[in-house]
């Protein structure tokens, strides 16, 4: 059961991302992000963190997607010419990047590291991947890490109203 | 199912937003693929906080999707001031690093 | 007060005389410059006056001071001082040095008046004695180093002292570089000495010399000695460093006759003089040292009998008796040889004053050809000639019959080969008789020359166009140097005083050094000299008086053989001229010395200079240095072709280096 739910979610997963790379319409591809990240929160929901598969859903594929479909929206989905300015990439990039993912998978699988074969540990404790062991965590060990975070959400904020703000010399140049 | 399977699939959906990277012209898609690629990695962790049923591994994704966030606003802020500009949404054409 | 106080004052009146009327030259009159620079020289005089006398009080092994005012460096166990040695010999230098130089002050106090030059050749002159004295009172061969470059910048600066001349400036720099070569054999020998015995210091090298150098004539020994005989040959204008010597001339005479007769050109004599203790352990060097100054005795008399320019004669005459003073302390004749320094000093001195004046009358012209009876014109000056000219000649009752008979007696006394140096001396003074009359037969008597005439009848020193010397082409003048006037000794105080004082030391000198009575500079000198064998061996006053029986005879029949010559049969010049052609021209030709080092040495440097030039430079280090550039920049430009400004072109790049990386990784973990 667990086998075949695991199996859909990646086909899933991997469908999107491919459509993503694939597809010529900017559009498209934005729509496509957004079906695999459904499918990566399905994963998560495996992997018992379900508190992060419902943020994922919420804030990644529900608001980060929606700017990007905005902004699609609003630049317009230009179709790529067919023809590279490098035709090297083309042919070098899939094969260096595919050389990666053999790399990776030696490593994985090669890899002493105990348990990788397991499931994981046997008994997780109870309220794994609540919300509430998260925000736990979250608040008590990670706390830096929490409010490093909200200012670099600061951070991003000023630079986005500064980077799109409208300013009167530089309207109509170009 | 084996932590591998995940962890393999997590290898496999980062090279496919690599290629995205390399292959793509358009700034809107190259930054969709670095969210493949970030997401990747959210999957990486949160595999490996379930293999030691440590919480750790998911906070530190929720600091992902914050970060992934604040990447995207200023990525697309820049692709809507390019816009503003009129300068050809190419990142073929960008290039003043030329030596 | 103790004679190493007196001996820095001897320094420093003579450097605080050359800084002072250097720096205020605009602001000073002539004549203070002058009465400066005469002061300064004198206080130096009795300032080495009250260190003899101080010296003198101590017991004769105890009559030596070495003083150092601070350590000038001291490296890795190497430490000189800038430190002082005074003994009997360098006070000794010091007295004929500053004695004399205080005669030609005055002397050049009227000579050079009409001069626009007058403070710069005063604050040299000043500098120049100072740096004679650091010389000769140097109390480490490094200093001594100091001493002798000084020396040969100041002998630069004052025969190039009219700069407007082409010839005195290539004078002076012939003069400089021939200098150098001497410099670079001192310097050597200095460095050879420290390697061999660690110390540079005199007391301390004279003594560990025997310990080190335990065999007469080891090869170490012999080379630092004909290493300095390389720089004391050099300064002092013997073969076959001499060439510089002639062209000299070409500063005014007061310097021609300190610097160039009385005291820088023996230097080298006192350099063998104070290193005997060295020499005497490598005998090789010393006799080669008697062999060379013989050499140079005989060729350059020679040249003197047949060369025209008065100034030229005088000069090689110089280069003659020197040789005399390299004969004495190389067999060992220490004492005689330094007293023939002192009298020459005096007499060469006086004939330099003595030409100057003559030169003077004659418009600066200086051919002897042209000269004729001035014995009317110029009485006093025609006395001051004869008295230079006896003196040199060693006609008996002189100081030079004295000196240069010491000289000869010492080597026929030592036997074996040196009485081939005893017959040679012979020789030498029998061409020293001919050629010193030779300008006295010339200039003095007959009916006057042109210029003397003029002097006869108006008073008045003729005014000829300015014209240079050696070269007879047109001279400007504008610049004031030389002055228009020239000062002859009748007319001229400073002159008369100087000439006049000198003319009775060069009479009455010789009366210190009169075999078996007075040897009073054998005594003084005995300190310095207590530890060489060869000092203390010397002929009896029988033999010394028969010795100068014989030079005093040569001198009589050489001055009579000139007088015949000259007087007697006036054609007799011609003829000898005409039968002897081709010894005249190799004399007249100075033996082809100049040609010679032309050929061996100029030409080569110059070629070398010449290869450097066109071919070394642009081939070697520019092709180098260009080419290293060429490969750098082609190699940038290589690197430069991997920054597209291709954004993904970059990622690939970065792809590559991961999936490098990881390899690297993954291999090492199997």
């Amino acid at each position: 059961m667990e086998a075949v739910a695991f199996f859909v979610g990646a086909l899933g997963a991997l469908g999107g991302a491919f459509a993503v790379v694939f597809l010529r319409n900017p559009f498209y591809s934005v729509l496509a992000l957004v079906v695999h990240l459904v499918f990566l929160a399905s994963l998560f929901l495996l992997l018992q963190a379900q508190f992060i598969a419902a943020a994922q859903i919420v804030v990644y594929a529900g608001a980060v997607m929606v700017i990007y479909v905005f902004v699609a929206a609003y630049v317009g989905g230009i179709e790529e010419p067919m023809f590279d300015s490098a035709p090297q990439l083309r042919i070098f990039g899939p094969i260096l990047a595919g050389l990666l993912f053999i790399q990776i998978s030696i490593a994985v699988l090669g890899s002493s590291l105990m348990g990788l074969g397991s499931q994981g540990v046997e008994q997780v404790e109870a309220g794994f991947g609540t919300p509430e062991a998260v925000g736990k965590l979250m608040l008590e060990d990670f706390m830096i890490a929490f409010e490093a975070a909200s200012l670099l959400l600061l951070v991003a904020a000023v630079a986005a109203i500064v980077l799109a703000g409208r300013k009167k010399q530089s309207e109509g140049a170009g | 199912m084996a932590i591998e399977w995940f962890l393999v699939l997590s290898a496999l959906l980062f090279t496919v937003g690599f290629t995205g990277v390399l292959v793509r012209r358009n700034p809107v898609v190259i930054l969709l693929c670095l969210e493949l690629m970030l997401s990747a990695g959210a999957l990486a962790l949160i595999s490996f906080s379930r293999l030691h049923g440590d919480g750790d591994g998911q906070v530190f994704v929720l600091m992902v999707l914050v970060v992934a966030a604040c990447e995207v606003v200023v990525g697309l802020g820049l692709v809507v001031a390019m816009f503003r500009r009129r300068i050809p949404l190419d990142v073929d054409a960008m290039k003043e690093l030329k030596g | 007060m103790n004679a190493a106080s007196w001996g820095w004052l001897v320094l420093l009146f003579p450097l605080l005389g050359s800084v002072v009327i250097g720096a205020t030259f605009r602001v000073l009159p002539a004549r203070a410059a002058g009465m400066i620079g005469i002061g300064a020289i004198a206080a130096a005089f009795a300032c080495g006056i009250a260190a003899v006398i101080s010296l003198q009080g101590e017991p004769a092994e105890s009559r030596h001071v070495a003083d150092s005012l601070w350590q000038y460096a001291s490296v890795g166990g190497f430490d000189i001082d800038l430190g002082i040695y005074v003994d009997p010999l360098s006070l000794f230098m010091v007295l004929v040095v500053t004695g004399v130089s205080t005669l030609i002050h005055i002397y050049s106090f009227s000579y050079m008046q009409s001069d626009a030059g007058y403070h710069r050749f005063f604050s040299y002159l000043n500098f120049f004695v100072f740096s004679m004295l650091l010389l000769v009172l140097a109390g480490n061969y490094v200093l001594l180093i100091v001493g002798w470059a000084f020396v040969g910048f100041a002998s630069y600066a004052l025969i190039s002292y009219w700069y407007r001349r082409e010839t005195a400036t290539r004078a002076g720099m012939k003069a400089f570089v021939i200098n150098v070569v001497g410099d670079i054999g001192l310097v050597l020998a200095a460095i050879l000495i420290f390697r061999e015995l660690g110390v540079v210091e005199y007391g301390a090298v004279f003594e560990r010399a025997p310990e080190v150098f335990t065999t007469t004539n080891e090869w170490t020994a012999v080379a630092i000695c004909l290493l300095l005989l390389v720089g004391a040959f050099a300064k002092s204008a013997q073969m076959p460093f001499h060439t510089w010597l002639a062209d000299a001339m070409e500063g005014p005479t007061p310097v021609s006759s300190l610097i160039h007769a009385a005291t820088m050109v023996t230097a080298g004599v006192y350099l063998v003089g104070r290193s005997h203790p060295l020499f005497e352990l490598a005998p090789a060097a010393a006799d080669v040292a008697a062999i060379v100054g013989v050499v140079t005795l005989l060729v350059a008399g020679t040249i003197a009998i047949v060369v025209t320019d008065l100034k030229r004669i005088i000069a090689y005459s110089t280069m003659s008796q020197i040789g005399y003073m390299f004969m004495a302390v190389g067999i060992g004749a220490y004492s005689a040889g330094f007293f023939h320094l002192m009298t020459h000093a005096f007499f060469k001195a006086l004939l330099f004053m003595a030409a100057g004046s003559v030169i003077a009358a004659m418009a600066n012209m200086q051919n002897i050809d042209k000269m004729k009876g001035f014995y009317k014109a110029m009485p006093f000056t025609a006395a001051m000639l004869i008295i230079g000219a006896l003196a040199l000649s060693g006609f008996p009752g002189t100081s030079g019959w004295f000196s240069k008979d010491e000289i000869i007696d010492f080597a026929a006394f030592r036997g074996g080969w040196y009485e081939v140096l005893a017959i040679a001396g012979y020789i030498g003074a029998f061409m020293t008789a001919i050629y010193s009359f030779r300008i006295i037969f010339r200039v003095l008597p007959g009916p006057p020359c042109e210029e003397a005439r003029h002097l006869i009848e108006t008073g008045h020193v003729v005014h000829g166009e300015p014209v240079n010397p050696a070269t007879g082409g047109q001279e400007d003048t504008e610049v004031g140097y030389p002055g228009e006037d020239h000062h002859i000794a009748e007319q001229a105080p400073g002159m008369k005083v100087g000439m006049s004082v000198l003319a009775f030391l060069a009479l009455v000198g010789g009366l210190v050094q009169i075999p078996g009575v007075t040897e009073v500079i054998t005594h003084f000198l005995e300190p310095t000299f207590e530890d060489s064998p060869l000092a203390a061996m010397h002929p009896t006053a029988a033999e010394a008086w028969k010795g100068l029986a014989k030079g005093g005879a040569i001198a009589l029949v050489g001055i009579a053989f000139t007088w015949w010559l000259y007087i007697g049969r006036p054609s007799m010049p011609e003829t000898l001229r005409r039968t002897f052609r081709p010894l005249h021209t190799l004399f007249v030709n100075k033996w082809y010395g100049d040609e010679i080092v032309d050929f061996l040495v100029v030409r080569p440097f110059l070629g070398l200079g010449r290869f450097a030039d066109r071919v070394f430079e642009p081939f070697v280090i520019n092709g180098l240095t260009g080419g290293t550039m060429s490969v750098v920049r082609s190699a940038g430009g290589a690197v430069r072709e991997i920054q597209t400004g291709m954004v993904r072109g970059y990622a690939l790049l970065m792809l590559s280096g991961i999936v490098g990386i990881a390899l690297y990784f993954l291999i090492r973990s199997i």
